[in-house]
């Protein structure tokens, strides 16, 4: 009998990538590089899916050990197991084990800041309740060095019952060999030590967890004293005398909010263990912190912030104005192919005006929003959105709502509907569902093309001082779009929503350089998310307002077009027929758009709108454009037989002499200023609608949204028009 | 004396903290506790919310709040 031979080899030199069997989260507070630590770890290995019931998309990725592979689970940063806001709610959720149809982490990789340590020393307390194997990474390690914190990492060990503790700079990639080592121990291991710092929650949660008999484990029973009115203390109330439960309460937490006395405690301990384990060097004062703090003071401050935003605003238009004319082009070009190859009918329109028309519509709004995000995530990554959210709350306390509100307002210049899912880190409910009906009122890229159109047509290319009116009037729509969504945050915050006044209370990060894979990662989610949310809506309903405008098909039209057409041959020959072919096939799709679905539904409500100042033409084209505001000009296009791709300054010359019946122009300045005015209010985007329905999980509000701002569109078009026509007359 | 009243540069101990009035517990959660050492930061226009210090971590305060936060100054106007 012979040895069997073996040989091993670690798996990571032969490349074998091992399916997950362990699942860790990681967690930490906000800001600590835990996301930069987090990509670091898992590369581009990861994957982005919800969790069942719960509108927050679950981040994950796979984490290649020597022998094993883990699971990571990437969580919102949060400050405490209290959960003030959904993001942090569903954070605390998936540490605790409390989101159906997801099992709890196996273990926790807790994410402690070396320059913040006293606020992650705080959460690290909170999650030792829990008893499950974690390791700690220690990340801006170098920065703590260059801002001369010298930690004892021995000490903090020695105060934490000796749990792994991994120093890493998770730019660089340094520490991360041990980190791994860790994490691959972590399976198995033994829970953590008890926290030190409130010994007395720490054996009253034991005892009582004992009493439970296992029908709450101990931080639960934790969780349901802190947080009286939550469902684990409806089960503690259940299965034990709630006499005696309310007078443990008071026993620990006086006649103070029990996360007060929590806090007192917890950080008494971690105030003395830094004292033993955080050395400050006095700073030296140099030349990059003073000028940082000069412009930190509140003047500068708030005038670098307009001033880079306008920056961003202008590098926005100007940077994706060629990109977007591009895919215009690929999509007309594309379109213009597919019907040479296919015969004429429903099929080839299908492709051309709905498919691929519609697609393009999708992505013809990606460079801007990819760029603005762009812009949005380095801003917030590098720290000045918080700075952003500080400076503005003042204003925004005037309507009612915080600071924190700016955020997703600033992001809904791009698109409503990511600038939505952002609300999320506004603690209060009423707060939040405020800031998501005020958001669709900014001026998103999709408004953009109509009042473009309606601007060059009707404004004069004139100077007014030192501006150009053209300018002013798109200016005076964005502020238009800013005003409402104030107005209505403040009217809602007296009426519907009304509640206590929001609180603001946030931690100031400073100023940092963005991880650039962070920054990738993070843009390339945003766009996913964009392309899935709304980009499967505009597709869908391209799709259907195409269908819409192509049925019912006369045949007559085609068959006076063609004999329209021999006539046009026996007396023209050259450019000028090309010419007279061109507009009598405009003629004849306008007139097929005329008797279509839209066009009689446009003729059906034209005395709805007749008031506002609009023929049967513009209200096809608003009820086109109800679903996805974007395809109007395209509508406007085709219903005014200059095809729908036609050169903008050939549709600008239809509209100018576009007339009523009896002679009158239809687009007078009161009516093209009413129409402005009501796309800028108008909610005209199903995605939008949707997202609203998701975010707050009900129909409420998405359908209070729709029927508000189309009544204040409307309005407001009508007093516009209406005293306009008078004023002029 | 209270947090409100602290000036630019100027530290102080926190001794007392009204923990009942409404969003000051989330400043408790953040570290804003009894015993510890704050220094007032930089404020947005008009002096509120403004920014105080705890062991390095700036935090935003508003006025409301901050006459929560009993204080004792440690050190002179800078």
């Amino acid at each position: 009998m012979s040895e069997p031979i073996t040989a091993s080899v670690p798996v990571s030199e032969i490349g074998i990538r091992r399916r997950a069997a362990t699942s860790i989260a990681v967690i930490g507070n906000p800001n600590s590089g835990k996301s930069t630590l987090f990509n670091r770890l898992t590369g581009l290995r990861q994957t982005t899916g919800n969790y069942p019931g719960v509108t927050v998309e679950k981040h994950s990725g796979t984490v290649q050990l020597n022998d094993s592979a883990l699971e990571l689970v990437d969580l919102p940063g949060i400050y405490c197991l209290g959960g003030f806001s959904a993001d942090e709610r569903i954070a605390v959720d998936v540490v605790l084990g409390r989101v159906d149809g997801t099992a709890p982490p196996d273990g926790l990789l807790v994410v402690l800041d070396a320059t913040h340590l006293y606020q992650g020393l705080y959460l690290l307390q909170q999650l030792m309740e829990m008893q499950v194997p974690l390791v700690v990474a220690l990340t801006m390690t170098d920065v703590a060095i260059s801002n001369g914190i010298d930690i004892s990492i021995e000490v903090l060990q020695r105060h934490l019952g000796g749990i792994q503790i991994c120093p890493v700079v998770a730019t660089t990639g340094r520490g991360l060999d041990g980190l791994k080592a860790a994490l691959e121990a972590v399976t198995g291991a033994t829970a953590p030590a008890l926290p030190e710092s409130w010994p007395e929650l720490s054996t009253t949660a034991d005892d009582l967890a004992g009493k439970m008999g296992g029908h709450l484990p101990r931080i639960d029973v934790i969780q349901a004293l802190i947080h009286p009115e939550s469902k684990r203390a409806a089960v503690l109330d259940k299965h034990l005398d709630p006499e005696t439960i309310s007078q443990i309460r008071t026993r620990l937490f006086g006649d103070e909010p029990p996360q007060a006395a929590e806090a007192r405690h917890r950080y008494s301990w971690v105030r003395s263990v830094l004292r033993e384990a955080q050395r400050q060097a006095p700073l030296l004062d140099r030349f990059g912190a003073r000028t940082l703090r000069w412009f930190n003071r509140p003047w500068p401050a708030t005038i670098m912030f307009f001033a880079v935003m306008a920056l961003v605003f202008q590098a926005v238009f100007s940077w994706a104005t060629p990109m977007m004319d591009g895919i215009d082009s690929a999509a007309t070009l594309l379109a213009d192919q597919v019907s040479s190859l296919l015969p004429p009918g429903a099929l080839s329109s299908f492709i051309t005006d709905g498919v691929i028309a519609g697609v393009g519509s999708v992505i013809v709004f990606l460079p801007q929003i990819l760029i603005l995000f762009l812009f949005i995530i380095v801003l917030e990554d590098s720290g000045f959105l918080a700075r952003a959210a500080f400076l503005m709350d003042r204003i925004m306390r005037s309507v009612g709502l915080s600071g924190q509100s700016v955020i997703p307002m600033l992001s809904s210049f791009a698109c409503a509907v990511p600038a939505i899912m952002a609300t999320r880190v506004i603690p209060n409910r009423r707060d939040r569902i405020a800031t998501i009906l005020a958001a669709p009122f900014m001026t998103c890229s999709a408004r953009l093309p109509v009042y473009a159109l309606l601007i060059a047509a009707f404004v004069p290319d004139e100077s007014v001082g030192w501006f150009n009116l053209q300018g002013l009037v798109l200016l005076g729509l964005y502020l238009l779009g800013i005003l409402g969504g104030l107005l209505t945050a403040w009217m809602l915050k007296r009426s519907a929503l009304r509640g206590p006044k929001p609180h603001f209370a946030l931690a100031l990060p400073e100023f940092r350089w963005p991880n650039l894979q962070t920054v990738f990662i993070k843009l390339m989610d945003r766009a996913r998310i964009f392309l899935k949310r709304a980009g499967t809506v505009i597709f869908t309903v391209a799709i259907i307002v195409w269908a819409l405008a192509y049925f019912p098909r006369s045949v007559d039209i085609p068959l006076r077009l063609s004999s329209d057409i021999s006539q046009a041959e026996l007396t023209l020959v050259g450019e000028s027929l090309e010419a007279e072919k061109k507009r009598l096939e405009n003629t004849a799709a306008a007139d097929q758009l005329a008797q279509s679905y839209l066009g009689r539904a446009g003729r059906l409500v034209e005395p709805v709108f007749a008031p506002l100042g609009w023929d049967w033409r513009v209200s096809a084209a608003v009820i086109a454009g109800f679903p996805a505001r974007e395809v109007v000009v395209a509508v406007m296009g085709t219903i005014y037989a200059v095809g729908a791709e036609a050169e903008e300054s050939s549709l600008t010359e239809k509209l100018r002499s576009a007339q009523w019946p009896d002679g009158r122009p239809i687009f007078n300045l009161p009516m093209v200023l009413g129409l402005l005015l009501f796309y800028a209010w108008c909610l005209q985007c199903a995605a939008t609608i949707a997202i609203i329905r998701r975010e707050t999980n009900s129909w409420r509000w998405p359908v209070l949204a729709w029927t508000y701002m189309t009544t204040i569109g409307y309005v407001g078009a009508l007093l516009i028009f209406q005293l306009g026509t008078r004023m002029i007359t | 004396m209270t947090l409100r009243e602290l000036r630019p540069g100027q530290s102080a101990l926190i001794h007392e903290v009204d923990a009942n009035q409404p969003g000051v517990v989330r400043l408790m959660v953040l570290g804003l506790i009894e015993g510890v050492e704050v220094q007032y930061q930089n404020s947005a226009i008009g002096g509120d919310p403004m920014e105080v210090s705890v062991f390095g971590t700036a935090i935003s305060v508003r006025k409301q709040q901050a006459d929560c936060f009993q204080i004792s100054p440690i050190s002179p106007n800078v």
